[in-house]
């Protein structure tokens, strides 16, 4: 095991990206009424949860002609910096259907079919441990595992729909816009500022510049999903994370293949295999297959993915190649042979569940979502509780607009709904792992078998930056590309459809010179290649760090490990469809 | 003057382009755009009216298509045409070019334009040839595949790429003016822009109200049957590398030229 | 009389390659459905008679010829429509190239006749000719087939062969056109400018292509750096999109509107592949592909493709080659 020269090691917290929130990302002044736009409601992110709000609160308004018309042009306005909304949207997906029925009770799961987001119930479902690459061990699905009943959605097809509901109930999706500054106001939210467009490289303005605008808002939806740009500068900016726990981080990689067999069942495997056992390389993850029908072209589809705390210790450790080496597996090969990858994507998750979920609500602003860190990290759930939130947002919203109610009624709503009390069950189930798989095994099922009254108390996590890093052997591992079955990183990032302008100014910011084995760790871990280190840097010590930002498809896994990822030019990233 | 515009709503080039087996026409669901050409025709009528030679009095952009075109009208208003018009009717699916370009032309003539303006070619197949079709039945001259266009009294200078190097030609309007890529870097729309396209005028037109005679377009009216969708002869696929190791890469590819007594 | 008229594009006293590949292929398939092939030319005294007749050596039987400006579309297309009005020809063939697109186009408006563009091959059917198009970035290939009195096929550039024939003569015929108003209302100011430096890449061995994958003007330094290395008859190429961007010379560019080459080696440094330019470098015998995009269409046309960054490999492969030739 290699180690810095000096022999210490080194986490990425102690590199701390060159990003001043405060300045960079709060306005303190709204622009005069001539340059700025004034909307109802803004939403900032067109994903599940922010759609989900703008869905419930376009109901209501429906039903409120007067309140509508209070609100001026523009009711409802969603801020999304995909080519669409569900562009940037990626999830496992196996969503419990409850609250999707609850926000459209006119839809039967059959219609959600017929609109091409949804691809059948679950009514088979295996868990399978694996000791080795070759072998699996069936178990009895844990509770959290349990799956029948439940629909596999893409999140991405699902977004596209609600939009369309969005733009029907008379919002305004304004698509290819980044939001990039939160606009605060005597300590009230009062808007937000959509990103320029049209800078070079250097920041430079282009000829074709045009800059960004104030949308000064009655009430904001921060939806931007896992880790929002603008969420964290809320929370720095209201405390909003005092007294919780930190948020911890799961990088998940999904491919979907279109296969000449159907597969008859939803699949979970909870390693070890391909992960290392040795708590020393501190890997926690787990794999997924699910079938998906697609209804309109009649083909059958499997999505596959991994998924792994980004709490691991060795720099060598990418997810991308794990999701390979998985596809190995003999199993897997069976499910996927003879077949063909129609697309990849990666998305990073918030993993600390109920501790660490920050206080939802702000003067003038609220959270839902991703952005609120409402996954469950443990049943591997977090659509059906965006879609929740987004509804009780907007409930939250339209009674503060009605009778003035606080929008702090909303953290109480969440707390009472489905939401507060699936996560309070699972509080205390995933940090044990931050010990390793071993030791934390025990205290995991612990949790699980007593619905979370064990361990009691509040089980604490630690940042996920502040794990030292080492360069370990995870990459030898890794299977060799082939471009039919294993693929690298880049024509992964290909075929998601990523276009970013190729003379935009760099989005993520990193300290350029760090510790080799942070530069390698943030070269592995990222699944589009986006960091290189030169091929003469030395083995250990300080080194350059080449960003090939273009290549991003946002999956935020960088802000975990060190980094910051802002938003870039809207319109850029990936387009994603199935995922 | 009054410069219409012709803009096309085209899949986006990140997605996967297939013909749809049932219908035997191109598979258009999944994400569309603007053609992006046609935002270089925007831009360069913009760049006339603010140019300060000719008084634009209005840039009118044309489409036509089934309902989904809305939103290629509305960004070619955002990128600063005044208002639209969208041409839709169920009568007009399956027109191949030469219908296409003779109901354009119809919808065109209720305008009576001093100049219309598109991208010369389009993701999604037909290239080059619409301007002159519809140039034609407005009888006006025409000039595809143009770089460069400054205005003169009442006439256009255009240059281009042409079989012996690059052409200079003078075109008197009206005119038909299909322009490259080249032209022009297209403007950003601004925000306002963009939330104020839904409010200008957009005028849906059908076939019988600019006066086209329906036995000349549509699958029936057109003149090409297109069908027998098959795939090209296979050709031998090549060596792929995937580079990992640049060194290893590099001897690869000399190993490989050298086989070939290439070097 | 099932006859086929095409038009034959000249420049400074010579036809056109790809016309000439257009007189051919109108003449045998002409042949195959018991017509004639004929040919319009519009210019100026360079017409001579000796120049019209030769076409015959093609299988021209007829060549009538129109005094007009030359170099542009609308003219030709008032005289076609003219003589297929009196002479009702079932047919008119055009080779690649921007102005065989644009006379089709025109004409096909003109005498509501149905158009095919891009065509690679044209075969008799039932005393009909029917033409084949690649589609969809050549991923599949869809066939036309005609309806009323006249049908359009536009070639794809080289997609037709030119065959001489012995000792063939067309008879000419002047024809007298009164141009329509809107034809007379451009006027060619300049034609076939040349910009930039003349580079010869027709008659080169090697040719190292860049495309916009090299990112800016400065990088064709790569390019010529490895041609250098390569020695022998080497040269560097350009797609039409640095060419337009100004980049690099013209008399470099490849494709429709450029030229078209068959080295024994073509390397093809970030260029992502599109018809535009493959028509004009397909033939070549040794296709090498280097590109970031592992979905280029260009990989599908190379025998050897790199997934890889140019930035990173041609300055490592111009020190290997330089090292392997000592």
């Amino acid at each position: 095991m290699a180690s810095s020269a000096n022999g210490r090691m080194h986490a990425p917290i102690e590199y701390p990206p060159p990003v001043s929130s405060p300045e960079e990302f709060v306005k303190r002044e709204l622009d005069s009424e001539d340059d700025r736009i004034e909307v109802g409601v803004a939403i900032v992110g067109g994903g599940t949860a922010g759609l989900a709000c703008a869905n419930r609160l376009l109901q209501l308004l429906g039903d409120d002609p007067a309140m509508m018309e209070q609100l001026g042009e523009v009711p409802v306005a969603i801020i999304e910096k995909a080519k669409t909304c569900g562009g940037h949207s990626l999830s496992g997906a196996v969503m419990r259907p409850r609250p999707l029925q609850e926000l459209f009770p006119q839809l039967t799961r059959e219609d959600w079919r017929k609109e091409h987001f949804a691809f059948g119930e679950v009514t088979k479902e295996a868990v399978y441990m694996l000791p080795t690459g070759k072998t699996k061990l069936r178990i009895p699905p844990p509770p959290p595992f349990k799956n029948h009943g439940n629909e596999v959605v893409s999140v991405a097809a699902l977004a596209r729909y609600q939009q369309r509901q969005a733009e029907e109930g008379g919002a305004y999706v304004l698509t290819e816009t980044s939001a990039t500054q939160l606009i605060i106001s005597e300590r009230h939210v009062v808007g937000v500022r959509s990103g320029d467009k049209g800078r070079g490289k250097e920041g430079e303005e282009l000829s074709n510049f045009e800059p960004g605008t104030d949308i000064k808002a009655r009430v904001t939806v921060l939806a931007e999903g896992c880790w929002g740009h603008l969420t964290g500068a809320a929370i720095r900016e209201f405390n909003l994370a005092e007294g919780r726990e930190p948020q911890v981080w799961e990088l998940g990689v999904k491919e979907v293949w279109r296969v000449p067999k159907a597969l008859d069942r939803v699949i979970h495997t909870i390693g070890p295999w391909p992960l290392k056992l040795q708590a020393k390389y501190g890997q926690i993850g787990g794999t997924w297959l699910y079938p998906m029908k697609d209804e309109k072209s009649g083909d059958d589809l499997v999505s596959i993915g991994f998924v792994i705390d980004l709490d691991y210790a060795d720099a060598t450790t990418s997810a991308h190649d794990l999701l390979q080496l998985f596809k190995t597996h003999p199993f897997v090969r069976e499910v996927l042979e003879g077949g063909e990858r129609v697309g990849w994507g990666a998305k990073a998750i918030p993993g600390g569940g109920y501790w660490s979920m920050p206080k939802l609500s702000m003067p003038g602003a609220l959270m839902v979502g991703d952005a609120g860190g409402m996954v469950d990290t443990v049943a591997l759930k977090g659509v059906h509780h965006a879609i929740k939130s987004g509804m009780l947002a907007a409930e939250a919203i339209y009674a503060h607009l009605r009778r003035g109610t606080s929008l702090s009624s909303y953290e109480q709503a969440v707390e009472e709904s489905s939401i507060g009390k699936e996560l309070w069950l699972v509080r205390n189930t995933r940090q044990p792992f931050q010990r390793g798989f071993i030791q934390g095994g025990p205290m995991v099922n612990l949790a699980i078998a007593t619905k979370g009254k064990l361990p009691p108390g509040r089980m604490q996590w630690h940042r996920n930056d502040a794990k030292p890093l080492f360069l370990g052997d995870t990459y030898k591992n890794y299977p060799k590309p082939d471009g039919k079955y294993i693929f690298d990183k880049l024509s992964s990032v290909y075929i998601s459809g990523n276009a970013t302008r190729d003379d935009a100014p760099n989005h993520i910011r990193v300290r350029r010179t760090v510790p080799r084995e942070i530069a390698d760790g943030w070269r592995w871990m990222c699944p589009a290649g986006v960091y290189e280190v030169p091929e003469d840097a030395p083995e250990s010590g300080p080194v350059d760090v080449i960003v090939n930002y273009t290549n991003c498809v946002q999956c935020g896994a960088i802000t975990a490990k060190g980094g910051r990822l802002t938003p870039p030019e809207g319109g850029d990233g990936p387009l994603y469809r199935l995922t | 003057m009054k410069i219409c515009v012709l803009v096309k709503e085209v899949p986006d080039a990140a997605v996967e382009k297939r013909i749809d087996a049932s219908t035997g026409r191109m598979d258009r669901s999944g994400e569309k755009n603007l053609n992006p050409y046609d935002t270089h025709a925007i831009e360069a009528a913009m760049q006339i009216r603010e140019g300060g030679t000719a008084q634009v009095d209005e840039i009118v952009a044309v489409t036509m298509g089934p309902e989904s075109a809305v939103r290629a009208l509305h960004k070619a208003v955002s990128l600063g045409a005044d208002r639209s018009i969208q041409l839709t009717d169920a009568a007009l699916a399956g027109s191949d070019v030469a219908a296409t370009g003779y109901a354009l032309a119809k919808a065109l003539s209720n305008e009576q334009p001093d100049l219309v303006l598109l991208g010369q070619q389009s993701d999604d197949g037909e290239c080059y040839t619409i301007g002159a079709v519809v140039a034609d039945h407005l009888q006006m001259p025409s000039l595809t595949q143009v770089i460069k266009m400054d205005i003169e009294e009442g006439a256009l200078r255009c240059e281009r790429q042409a079989e012996y190097g690059y052409d200079t030609v003078q075109i008197k309007l009206p005119a038909v003016i299909s322009v490259g890529d080249a032209i022009n870097e297209p403007r950003y729309p601004s925000l306002k822009a963009i939330m104020g396209a839904k409010k200008k005028p957009l005028e849906q037109v059908g076939a019988s109200d600019v006066g086209i005679d329906t036995g000349l377009v549509g699958e029936e009216g057109s003149r090409v049957q297109c069908g027998d969708f098959h795939d090209p002869p296979a050709k031998a696929a090549g060596q792929v590398i995937e580079d990992e190791d640049t060194d290893e890469t590099v001897q690869k590819i000399v190993a490989w030229l050298e086989e070939r007594k290439l070097i | 009389m099932p006859d086929v008229l095409t038009y034959v594009l000249h420049y400074e006293g010579a036809f056109n390659k790809n016309s000439l590949g257009a007189v051919s292929e109108a003449a045998a398939r002409a042949e195959e459905i018991g017509g004639q092939c004929h040919a319009v030319v519009v210019g100026g005294d360079d017409l001579t008679d000796e120049l019209c007749a030769s076409l015959g050596a093609y299988g021209a039987t007829k060549v009538f010829r129109a005094r007009g400006a030359e170099g542009l579309a609308q003219p030709v297309v008032d005289v076609m429509a003219k003589v297929i009005d009196e002479h009702g020809h079932a047919y008119a063939l055009f080779g690649g190239g921007l102005l065989g697109f644009e006379i089709g186009a025109g004409l096909a408006a003109r005498k509501q006749a149905g158009v095919t563009m891009e065509v690679t091959s044209v075969r008799a059917e039932d005393g009909k000719l029917v033409a084949e198009r690649p589609i969809l970035q050549d991923s599949k290939v869809s066939v036309s087939r005609y309806r009323g009195d006249l049908g359009i096929i536009i070639g794809r550039i080289n997609a037709f062969e030119i065959v001489s024939r012995d000792g063939g003569s067309a008879e000419v015929v002047d024809v007298e056109v009164s141009y329509s108003s809107w034809s007379e209302q451009a006027t060619m100011v300049q034609r076939g400018e040349q910009r930039g430096a003349d580079v010869d890449i027709e008659g080169a061995d090697i040719l190292v292509a860049g495309g916009r994958g090299l990112g800016k003007a400065e990088n064709f330094q790569l390019a010529e750096e490895l041609a250098g290395a390569l020695g022998g008859n080497s040269a560097v190429a350009a797609t039409r999109a640095v060419v337009d961007a100004g980049w690099y010379p013209y008399a470099a560019q490849i494709g429709q509107t450029g030229k078209t080459v068959s080295p024994k080696l073509y390397i093809a440094a970030g260029i992502s592949g599109a018809i535009q330019h493959k028509v004009g470098m397909q033939s070549s015998e040794n296709i090498v592909a280097i590109n970031k995009d592992a979905n280029a269409p260009i990989f599908e046309f190379s025998d050897l493709g790199i997934v890889g960054d140019l930035h990173k490999i041609l300055p490592k492969l111009t020190e290997a080659i330089k090292a392997k030739k000592g």
